[in-house]
């Protein structure tokens, strides 16, 4: 789970890392009242969104005045953001951090990440602050020092002290710099972090050592343990369908094309979306109705997918394993009923296409042969499924 | 011949007392795993598909004699419940429980560091061996006995590949699940290792997908060590767009790295073919086998 950047700052805040003062603003009067309580001669209007690169795209504004802050916030809140973390629709901005400037002597770059390959957690830093780590990693490796962290023991003050001095602090703030990264350590375990990362970590003119940027995501198999977390959670962020797939327990992810697809498991959903994509189509999603389904889930994510008329065709991909071939195929016929109901129509609008394959296949095929449900065609094999489906759909789009 | 498990290991089911557990317990049964003893803490005494439960794994252990066992407990129990198991001396642990914390899981690998127990998961649908005996969840009836490995690190499409070699008439000798998370015990290179070593498996389907660099290092491995056991790959994700999860915890491309690009061109590059689609699979294993001359051994069924 990903989170605001003033909220992320927040936490920190409570596991007693530095980070410049400030508050969020979700109307411009908010944004002048908060500036005004900062009472700083520099304002920094920063957009929230949940995307880097914020910086480039112009999200965010130094104000110099409380009439500069009022300009920025009006300028900034319900602005579409494009990055190139946001992709060409860009994201809608909905709220503002307005924070104190700071005196900015030097910028660093820190991160924590789960390692997967040592099953370690990593501390990153580079003296290469403000930039993509990526790009520092493909061009000056060397910048990028890395500790390896026991989490039996935690990350101990020697590397810490390391790791400040592999980065080039100066001399004077070692010490403040090696406590930060105690600091965020701490976070990182103690709210089940999937990434810590400060980009900037600044050492200003004052010799303090404060995160200026913070990026903080979450290990969403651990929310269960963080409910003060869960609750930070901003619905505006996400994609309409995935989140209500997500609270139908679905795996969906919206990929903008027209060919859907509802598959079990996660691996061949991934190789259903490329298999179609192979053969031409456009896929519309990425859909894991999961292990243990009822025709109930199934209908459901029939709705999904043809909610707003993103999908001009279904491709249903099934090896039964616990998902019983029988289940999908009356969650098939549930779908179009209810579909009937609600829209007044004699069931699903467009083409589906079903392939079912494993456990309990010939109950499956049986019961959509016995009695067919509108539109729907059985497909013999997987490779023919994924041919018909995508030539049905441009065939539907040929003809308006 | 077969790897890590055969139908002689005695078997734990921790947590036999769950739902999907008693399911599944059933299922393995009847395939012919000798599962005999389940672990419940407080249902001692009790009997599931006339497999006795025990309250610890250690009692279990004493009792039986168990070398394996197989995890069913929900997310949150289930790092305590691999460390018991691992523990208690078992050999091999099979998690199949998917949503572990990913710390929970740093910490699980940390406490086996050292220690004889082999993990396979989480978030995995287990191993078979073919005819012989199964810990999890993999469907028994696709698999037919022959001379083809599978290593997958997704459920189902361990199931469609195996499923496609025996429709191909290529029977196997044991698929095993790697399992979905970025953090797990067993990975490609250890399950390679144990392959390359079993005179009975003549050649390898690999499955992978988006994220991490599993596959990468499994490639530069092969080509090392493996080069006379011919390797067919497939990798799933090739559309999957950055920094998106695509169902699997460990299937997310994150900072440029772990795109299929990556993955399919490491694996072409020390001569792995890789299937160009999902349904290819069993076919582009039945023309490897033909130009490496050992499709006849291979055609068993």
């Amino acid at each position: 789970m990903n989170i605001h950047e003033y909220q992320s700052k927040q936490v920190l805040k409570s596991f007693g890392v530095n980070v410049p003062n400030g508050k969020p603003a979700f109307t411009v009067e908010e944004a002048v009242e908060a500036a005004r309580g900062l009472n700083s001669k520099v304002t920094v209007v920063k957009a929230q969104i949940h995307a880097g690169g914020r910086g480039k795209a112009g999200g965010v504004k130094i104000a110099k005045s409380l009439d500069e802050v009022k300009g920025y916030a009006a300028e900034l809140l319900g602005k579409v953001l494009v990055t190139h973390q946001t992709g060409p629709e860009g994201k809608k901005v909905g709220r503002l951090l307005i924070e104190e400037g700071s005196n900015i002597a030097k910028e660093y770059y820190l991160s924590f990440v789960n390692d997967r390959s040592t099953a370690k957690v990593v501390m990153i830093g580079s003296e290469e602050g403000g930039m993509e780590i990526e790009k520092v990693a493909a061009e000056s490796p060397e910048k990028i020092i890395k500790e390896y962290i026991d989490i039996s023991v935690g990350l101990l003050p020697f590397q810490a002290t390391r790791m400040a001095y592999k980065m080039n602090f100066k001399p004077e703030v070692i010490r403040k710099a090696s406590a930060v990264m105690l600091k965020l350590y701490d976070a990182f375990i103690g709210k089940d972090c999937s990434q810590v990362e400060i980009n900037p970590l600044v050492v200003t003119a004052e010799d303090d050592v404060i995160c200026l940027d913070a990026k903080l995501n979450f290990d969403d198999s651990a929310l269960f343990r963080h409910p003060d977390i869960a609750e930070l959670r901003d619905e505006t962020e996400e994609d309409a369908k995935e989140r209500w797939a997500a609270e139908e327990g679905l795996n969906y992810v919206n990929l903008g094309g027209d060919v859907a697809c509802m598959v079990n498991g996660a691996g061949l959903a991934m190789a259903t979306v490329d298999i179609l994509k192979y053969y031409g189509g456009d896929p519309a999603n990425f859909l894991d109705v999961g292990g243990s389904s009822t025709p109930e889930k199934i209908a459901t994510a029939f709705e999904i997918m043809l909610d707003g008329g993103q999908s001009k065709g279904i491709f249903v991909n099934i090896f039964g394993g616990i998902n019983r071939c029988d289940v999908i195929a009356e969650g098939i016929q549930k779908a179009a009923q209810i579909i009937a109901e609600k829209t007044g129509s004699d069931g699903i609008p467009v083409p589906v296409v079903v392939r079912l394959e494993g456990t309990n296949v010939e109950l499956g095929r049986k019961i959509l042969t016995d009695n067919p449900v509108k539109n729907v065609i059985m497909a013999p094999t997987m490779e023919g499924g994924a041919q018909t489906i995508v030539g049905l759909v441009k065939e539907a789009e040929k003809n308006g | 011949m077969s790897i890590i498990l055969n139908k002689d290991t005695k078997v734990i089911v921790q947590g036999i007392t769950g739902k999907t557990a008693m399911f599944h317990t059933k299922q393995m049964l009847e395939y012919g795993t000798k599962i005999v003893a389940g672990v419940t803490p407080g249902k001692a005494g009790q009997v599931v598909e006339g497999v006795p439960v025990f309250n610890t794994v250690q009692d279990a252990v004493e009792a039986t004699g168990a070398t394996a066992s197989v995890v069913f407990v929900p997310p949150r129990f289930a790092a305590d419940s691999i460390m018991e198991g691992t523990e208690a001396g078992l050999d091999l642990v099979v998690c199949i429980t998917e949503h572990v914390p990913v710390q929970d899981m740093i910490k699980v690998r940390a406490y086996m560091e050292g220690k004889k127990t082999r993990l396979i998961g989480p978030n995995c649908p287990g191993i078979l061996t073919v005819d012989e005996a199964k810990l999890g969840i993999i469907p028994g009836y696709i698999y037919k006995k022959g001379h083809v490995g599978v290593i997958s690190r997704s459920g189902t499409l361990t199931y469609e590949a195996s499923f496609q070699l025996s429709q191909a008439g290529l029977g196997q000798t044991t698929a095993v699940g790697i399992g979905g998370d970025p953090v797990k015990g067993t990975d490609f290179i250890d399950a390679l290792k144990l392959f390359k070593d079993d005179d009975d498996t003549k050649a390898l389907i690999m499955i992978g997908e988006i994220g991490g660099t599993a596959e990468e290092d499994a490639a530069k491995w092969i080509a090392e060590n493996m080069p006379n056991k011919p390797v067919v790959g497939f990798i799933a994700g090739v559309q999957a767009p950055p920094g998106k999860r695509m169902g699997h915890a460990g299937a997310i491309i994150a900072g440029g790295k772990g795109t299929a690009a990556d993955k399919i061109k490491a694996l072409n590059a020390v001569g792995i073919e890789v299937a160009e689609n999902v349904a290819q699979i069993g076919e582009t294993m039945v023309r490897v086998l033909k130009k490496a001359g050992l499709y006849d051994q291979c055609h068993t069924c």
